[in-house]
């Protein structure tokens, strides 16, 4: 905590003068935007007494995960009222990134941890359903895992093979490096090069919105936003996967096959106001806010 | 006019300083582009020294967490939208500008300006949206899947349009009034004198929003990954879904770590380096014949 | 050209005239459109409430106070630094250099460049630069500085065509007068170049209040009041985003959303052009 005091604090002054000497000499107009640092040193935060909490909290990554624990972070404070939580989005690599160069006290990872990332302390959460969705107006109502492999590897490529309507199909898939694509791939067992996908997407939103746009597109996307968007009337479907009704009750009961944990992670062992906000967000207090978010408490 | 210390005593030190502070101010404005070009090569370098650039241009595909970075459909991608919002964007934005000060009753000229000031504004997330939910549904009904070159055409043309119109009005409204005039006592109707002395005059302007506009177009990310379809391919025909390089960088940015990460800021040179040599060319091309 | 009555040049005439209305009638229809969009699903949730508290529940509920005050700080500082920087340079290239100078040229391709780096370049660039090196961290500050490198390009291409436009006899006479250039610049090539600049600030304002790719990694997400300019603040166009592609169930606000930056970019373009006219006209009647 104090490392960061220093760095956004009352110190960043003098760092911010040391730098504009070493590498930019002649940056004129910042050096007129000095004065208004006067009044930055107040917002800096004091070394934590022991029974209240004080500080200032950045929280980087995930962009899926930041508006829970934004959300997490506003209880947090007005529990705390001396705490400042800065939640930063940017992608679960920009969290991992962040936390190792000491950027961020907290990052958000919403993938399982890979095995170069042991490393890091991470605390999960909430956990994340993926499922399968087509438009409403589409028959097709339950698909086996051996059609959709089939599908999105492009063997099968019109509706009326799977028992549908003559129409092509359109696969919706998502950018390389999400992780709802791994959690999908690892779930199929497929690899990134053998899907044909022919709309390529990034946000869930995005997917919700293809999909509800074209009557022939299949697509997956997070469980939560879409479970919300169908009962707000959104023209989509969600697909059982094995048999299981997607929904978030069946990833809440560990009975979906296909899901994610949504992780924070910390460099070191967490103390003092990170180990406080981390069992913050991982205790029940939080679950209604978690549930807000269209996420999965961990367990009851 | 002016003023009591115009003597030559009081003329060369303020003129000096003026001049250097003005070259500081350049320079600083010069730089950052240094400053970027900089930061790109230092996060390009990992990936150059040990995959080399030859790859990025050579290999079976874009996969980058198997190891294949070929970045050329990409490349196609970013082209053709550029080259085609281009194409559609300047007649409409030069005409627009011509409908604003030689066709348009007074009346209507203040409101459309505004218009299009305030297009000039709309976050690309708003265009992107509508283009989402309005503009690839109606391209989908035509020619499934929908997210298409087209739909990105399409609306880069509305993104890009803004920039030129602005920039032709004010190099329409800086054509000397007397050159107006003298067409006119010439009897010369509109359209001549649109074609034989406005167009000549104003041409540095006009030259000027092309290049912006390009810029534009070739830098819009948000509104390009939400409607063009994002499937790393060449094209082959307008209702193929694309990729352009700025749309790969928003979309697996957030995610990429190592090689991957590099390899995104290699499109990112790959795109400066397109930008530099089309700026080049069109310098040359004009040469001695824009800013005469 | 001599004769401008025949056939053929009437034809074109009147070919002209159809096309010019034509693309001023699509212009307006497709906007109108767009607009209307907006209009119509953002007017319900449009309210002074809206305005002045801060969004609940990642935004889906209240309002957009702290991030109307964010951007307008990020625009604040953003305008505060590239102003000088582009009109400077802006002057430098159309009156100081020569237009063969190897200077001239390179600072001009430099900004052609510029103009073409796309938005998140801009906020990698931004945030390795401006956070970690100068050690701003994620700020207004930041944010502010990075979009200021962003509309640089657009503002100083459009003011250098503006002091461009200014006839050369201007220049001649003031000099026969034996006007300093310094006192040439100030009272006759500025006044006189305020068209170009204005396009360049309303085009250069559009570009900075549009932006959202380079704002996520410089200003960042906090959507708490920000207390300094070193605070994290999110801009609008942010909240727009975050709202309509991460947040499901936040359409509604950020059509609402929308319309409060269209309006205020009405009103930031308004006082602009109000304040050019004004600024041109004193300058001339004071003189």
């Amino acid at each position: 905590m104090n490392d960061l005091n220093r760095r956004y604090g009352d110190a960043s002054i003098y760092s911010f003068l040391d730098a504009c000497r070493l590498k930019v000499g002649n940056l004129l107009p910042v050096f007129l935007m000095l004065p208004l640092f006067g009044w930055s040193g107040t917002s800096a935060a004091q070394t934590t007494a022991p029974d209240q909490l004080s500080g200032k909290l950045v929280v980087t990554g995930a962009s899926t995960l930041a508006p829970l624990i934004a959300e997490i972070g506003k209880r947090f404070e007005s529990l705390n009222p001396k705490v400042r939580v800065d939640v930063q989005t940017g992608g679960s690599s920009r969290g991992v990134a962040d936390v190792r160069q000491g950027l961020a006290d907290i990052g958000m990872v919403s993938r399982a941890m890979k095995d170069d990332e042991k490393d890091l302390h991470a605390f999960a959460v909430a956990s994340d359903g993926v499922g399968i969705l087509v438009h409403k107006d589409n028959p097709i109502r339950a698909l086996t895992d051996e059609q959709i492999i089939a599908i999105y590897t492009g063997k099968i490529t019109n509706w009326k093979e799977v028992g549908g309507k003559e129409a092509a199909i359109t696969v919706v898939s998502k950018a390389e490096g999400r992780s709802t694509l791994e959690v999908f791939l690892h779930y199929f067992k497929l690899k990134n090069t053998d899907i044909k996908p022919h709309v390529v997407i990034g946000d869930n939103e995005q997917g919700i919105k293809i999909v509800a746009g074209n009557r022939h597109a299949i697509g997956y996307v997070s469980i939560g936003t879409a479970e919300y968007n169908e009962s707000q009337g959104v023209r989509i479907t969600l697909l059982p996967i094995d048999g299981v009704p997607a929904s978030t009750k069946s990833v809440q009961n560990d009975t979906f096959p296909i899901s994610r944990p949504l992780h924070i992670v910390t460099r070191t062992a967490p103390t003092g106001l990170a180990k406080a906000f981390i069992e913050y967000a991982q205790s029940k207090a939080a679950y209604d806010i978690i549930a807000q978010q269209y996420f999965v408490p961990l367990a009851d | 006019m002016t003023s009591s210390h115009s003597n030559i005593l009081y003329r060369w030190p303020t003129d000096d300083l003026l001049c250097w502070l003005l070259r500081g101010l350049a320079a600083i404005a010069g730089l950052v582009v240094v400053f970027i070009v900089v930061f790109l090569i230092a996060e390009t370098l990992p990936v150059l020294s040990h995959v080399g650039l030859e790859r990025f241009f050579t290999d079976p595909s874009w996969h980058p967490a198997e190891g294949f970075y070929n970045l050329t459909p990409m490349l196609w991608g970013t082209l053709f939208t550029m080259a085609g919002s281009v194409l559609i964007a300047t007649p409409l934005g030069i005409l627009s500008a011509i409908f604003c000060h030689y066709y348009a009753p007074p009346i209507l000229t203040r409101p459309y300006r505004r218009l299009i000031e305030l297009l000039a504004g709309i976050p690309s997330v708003v265009y992107g949206f509508w283009g989402l939910v309005v503009l690839v549904p109606l391209i989908g009904e035509i020619h499934p899947p929908g997210p298409s070159l087209l739909s990105g055409i399409l609306i880069l043309t509305i993104m890009i349009l803004p920039t030129i119109a602005l920039m032709a009005d004010a190099s329409l409204a800086n054509v000397p009034q007397h050159y107006l005039r003298g067409a006119a006592a010439l009897g010369l109707p509109r359209w001549a004198t649109i074609r034989g002395v406005v167009f000549p005059t104003a041409k540095s302007g006009l030259f000027t929003g092309v290049i912006l506009e390009t810029g534009r177009a070739i830098g819009e990310t948000m509104a390009i990954l939400m409607v063009c379809g994002n499937v790393v391919q060449t094209p082959s025909s307008f209702f193929d879904p694309i990729r352009t390089l700025t749309a790969n960088i928003a979309l697996e940015m957030s995610y990429a770590l190592g090689d991957h990460r590099a390899a995104l800021f290699v499109s990112g040179l790959v795109l400066m380096t397109m930008i530099a040599a089309l700026t080049m060319a069109a310098e040359w091309i004009s040469r001695g014949r824009i800013y005469g | 050209m001599a004769e401008a009555s025949s056939p053929t040049h009437q034809a074109r005439e009147w070919l002209a005239s159809i096309l010019v209305w034509g693309t001023a009638a699509l212009v307006t229809a497709t906007f109108c459109w767009l607009l209307g969009d907006i209009v119509w699903h953002g007017l319900s949730h449009l309210s002074w409430t809206f305005l002045t508290t801060s969004p609940e529940s990642a935004g889906r509920r209240g309002g957009i106070g702290p991030i109307l005050v964010s951007t307008l700080l990020i625009l604040g500082v953003c305008l505060t630094v590239s102003l000088p920087i582009g009109v400077g340079t802006a002057i430098l290239l159309a009156e100081f250099t020569s237009d063969h100078s190897l200077f001239g040229r390179m600072t001009r391709r430099s900004l052609d460049v510029l103009a073409g780096v796309p938005s998140i370049v801009f906020g990698l660039f931004g945030n390795a630069f401006f956070c970690k090196t100068l050690g701003l961290g994620f700020s207004i500050l930041s944010g502010g500085l990075t979009l200021a490198c962003m509309v640089l390009p657009i503002l100083i291409r459009s003011t250098e065509e503006g002091f461009r436009a200014v006839p050369a006899n201007y220049r001649l006479s003031a000099a026969a007068l034996g006007l300093s250039r310094t006192t040439t610049l100030v009272h006759l090539l500025l006044p006189a170049a305020v068209p170009g600049l204005l396009v360049g600030l309303i085009l250069g304002i559009g570009r900075a209040i549009a932006e959202t790719a380079a704002l996520i990694f410089t200003s960042g997400y906090v959507d708490r009041m920000p207390e300094s300019l070193l605070d994290s603040g999110r801009a609008l166009s942010i909240h727009i985003f975050d709202l309509s592609m991460n947040v499901s169930g936040g359409d509604a606000n950020a059509y609402a959303s929308t319309l409060v930056l269209v309006i205020l970019l009405l009103a930031i373009n308004g006082t602009a052009a109000w304040l050019a006219e004004r600024g041109l006209h004193r300058r001339i009647v004071t003189v």
